[in-house]
C-alpha cells in the first residue's frame, strides 16, 4: 500500500496490519452462513468483542470470517408458549439488558457485562460459544437450565459447556437461540476483578418450583460449574444462612495474581449468599 | 480488497477495505483522525464512535460490518455553525480535558449516555464511562462537565 499515492480521502490506513488476512462474508440467512462456514478454517464472528482482540494478537488464523450479526433470524427476544424467554444468538448484551424484562436477573446480568460500548456489540451466542471461564452468560445459562438451540439440535446447558473455552458445538455448528425457563426468583452476583472487570467469581442462583440451581463462573479451572451442595441446601431452605454452614466446593479453583484458589473458593460461598439475599 | 461506503456524519465516505480493516482505520484513513487509537485492545475507549446511534469501539468492529450504516464521529459533533456543541462546550468550561487524547471518546460516550439518560446522576456517569480511560486521570472534571452538559447544577461539586 505504501507509495502508491493513495487518496487521503478514501484510503484506509494499512501501515501496521496486525491481523492475518482473511476473507469476510456477511450473510443474511442462517443457510448462507452455514454454507460459508463450510470452507476450511472458516470461523463465525458474532459481536467480535473477544474474537477481534484475539485476531489482533495473532492467536487465531481463520481463512474466512462469517459474520452472524446481519441475520435477522438470529436477533430478538420473545416468550415461547411454555413461558421460556427465548433470546436470539446475535442479540446484544444491551438488547438483553433492555428487553429481557420477563427475566430481570438475566437483564441485570447482561447490563453489567463489560462496558456500554462492548454491550452494544457483544452477543449472547458469542459469549456462550466462547465459554470464557470468567464470562457471565455461561452462569446464567447453566443456573437456568437453559436450552441452547443450534442450527441442527437442542443442547441442554448441563451438556453444553465442556471445560475452559470449550463447548460441545461441532465445527460449522452455530447457536441460533437460547431458551431460558423463567425462575420464581433469581440473582446474579459478580465479584469483579478490578482491572478487567471480568468475574473473579460470579454466582447465579435461580429458584424454580422443582428446586434451586446454582452456577458459578470465574472460579474453577474447568470453567462454569453447578454447586450441587448449595442447590440441595437452598432447595430445602432458600436463605443465605443455608449456605453459610457448607464446605466450599471442591472443584479445582483458578489461582492467579488476583486471587488464590482458596480465596476464590471462599468467594463462591460469599457470593452465593449474596445472590440468595438479593433474590429475596 | 473491496470498495465500501459508510455514511459518516451524514456524508458518504467510500474506500477500499480488506476484511481485516478496522472501522477506526477506515475513518482515520479517510482523514477523520479525531477518532483516536489509544490501546487498540478495546479497553480504553478513545476510539468510541456511534454506529446507527450506538456507542461502539471503532477498534473492535470491522469496517465492512459498518457498510451502509450511519456512523457519527467527533468531527460531526459541533453545531452547524462550527461552534462547540453543549457537551464539548461543557468540557471546555469545566476543564474536562488535560492532554485531550481520550476526549473524542469521552465526548462520544457522553453523547450516547445523554441520549439514553438526559439527567444522569454522578454515579450513573461514572458507571457509563467504565470503558473510557483517561491516562491523565482527569475523571472528576469529565464527570462534572457531563453533569453540566445535562443542565444540572455542578456548583456544589468540588474541582479536584
Amino acid at each position: 500500500m505504501k507509495g502508491q499515492g493513495r487518496s487521503k480521502a478514501t484510503g484506509p490506513v494499512q501501515e501496521e496490519t496486525k491481523m492475518y488476512a482473511f476473507d469476510f462474508e456477511r450473510p443474511d440467512t442462517i443457510d448462507d452462513a452455514l454454507k460459508a462456514l463450510g470452507a476450511e478454517d472458516a470461523q463465525p464472528l458474532s459481536g467480535g468483542q473477544t474474537l477481534i482482540p484475539t485476531l489482533k494478537s495473532r492467536l487465531a488464523m481463520p481463512s474466512k470470517l462469517v459474520s452472524l450479526t446481519a441475520i435477522p433470524e438470529l436477533k430478538g427476544i420473545c416468550t415461547s408458549d411454555d413461558g421460556a424467554l427465548c433470546v436470539g444468538a446475535a442479540t446484544t448484551h444491551a438488547e438483553v439488558a433492555a428487553g429481557a424484562g420477563a427475566y430481570p436477573a438475566l437483564a441485570a446480568l447482561a447490563g453489567n457485562i463489560g462496558d456500554p460500548a462492548v454491550r452494544n456489540r457483544g452477543t449472547i451466542g458469542g459469549s456462550l460459544a466462547n465459554n470464557d471461564p470468567s464470562a457471565c452468560y455461561p452462569a446464567a445459562a447453566l443456573a437456568s437450565g437453559a436450552t441452547i438451540v443450534t442450527n441442527s439440535r437442542q443442547i441442554a446447558a448441563d451438556d453444553f459447556f465442556d471445560g475452559m473455552f470449550t463447548t460441545v458445538l461441532d465445527e460449522g455448528e452455530i447457536i441460533v437461540e437460547v431458551r431460558f425457563p423463567v425462575p420464581q426468583k433469581a440473582s446474579y452476583q459478580k465479584f469483579e476483578q478490578p482491572a478487567s472487570r471480568f468475574a473473579l467469581v460470579g454466582v447465579f442462583v435461580a429458584k424454580y418450583p422443582d428446586g434451586v440451581r446454582v452456577a458459578v463462573t470465574g472460579a474453577a479451572e474447568d470453567g462454569v460449574f453447578r454447586w450441587t451442595q448449595a442447590e440441595t441446601a437452598l432447595s430445602s431452605d432458600f436463605s443465605a444462612g443455608a449456605v453459610s454452614g457448607l464446605d466450599v466446593p471442591d472443584n479445582a479453583m483458578i489461582g492467579d495474581l488476583h486471587g488464590s484458589p482458596e480465596y476464590r473458593a471462599h468467594l463462591v460461598k460469599v457470593m452465593t449468599g449474596r445472590a440468595v439475599k438479593a433474590a429475596g | 480488497m473491496s470498495d465500501i461506503t459508510i455514511n459518516v456524519n451524514g456524508k458518504p465516505v467510500s474506500g477500499p477495505v480488506e476484511g481485516r480493516t478496522l472501522l477506526v482505520d477506515f475513518l482515520r484513513g479517510a482523514g477523520l483522525t479525531g477518532t483516536h487509537v489509544g490501546c487498540d485492545t478495546s479497553q480504553c475507549g478513545a476510539c468510541v464512535v456511534h454506529v446507527d446511534g450506538k456507542a461502539v469501539k471503532a477498534c473492535s468492529i470491522f469496517a465492512v460490518e459498518a457498510e451502509g450504516a450511519e456512523v457519527a464521529t467527533i468531527e460531526g459533533q459541533a453545531n452547524p455553525d462550527g461552534s462547540l456543541n453543549v457537551i464539548q462546550q461543557a468540557f471546555q468550561d469545566h476543564h474536562g480535558l488535560q492532554c485531550g487524547f481520550c476526549t473524542p471518546g469521552m465526548v462520544m460516550s457522553a453523547a450516547a449516555l445523554l441520549k439514553e439518560n438526559p439527567r444522569p446522576s454522578e454515579h450513573e456517569i461514572r458507571e457509563y464511562l467504565e470503558g473510557n480511560i483517561c491516562r491523565c486521570t482527569g475523571y472528576h472534571n469529565i464527570v462534572k462537565a457531563i453533569m453540566a452538559a445535562s443542565g444540572q447544577d455542578v456548583s456544589a461539586i468540588a474541582a479536584e
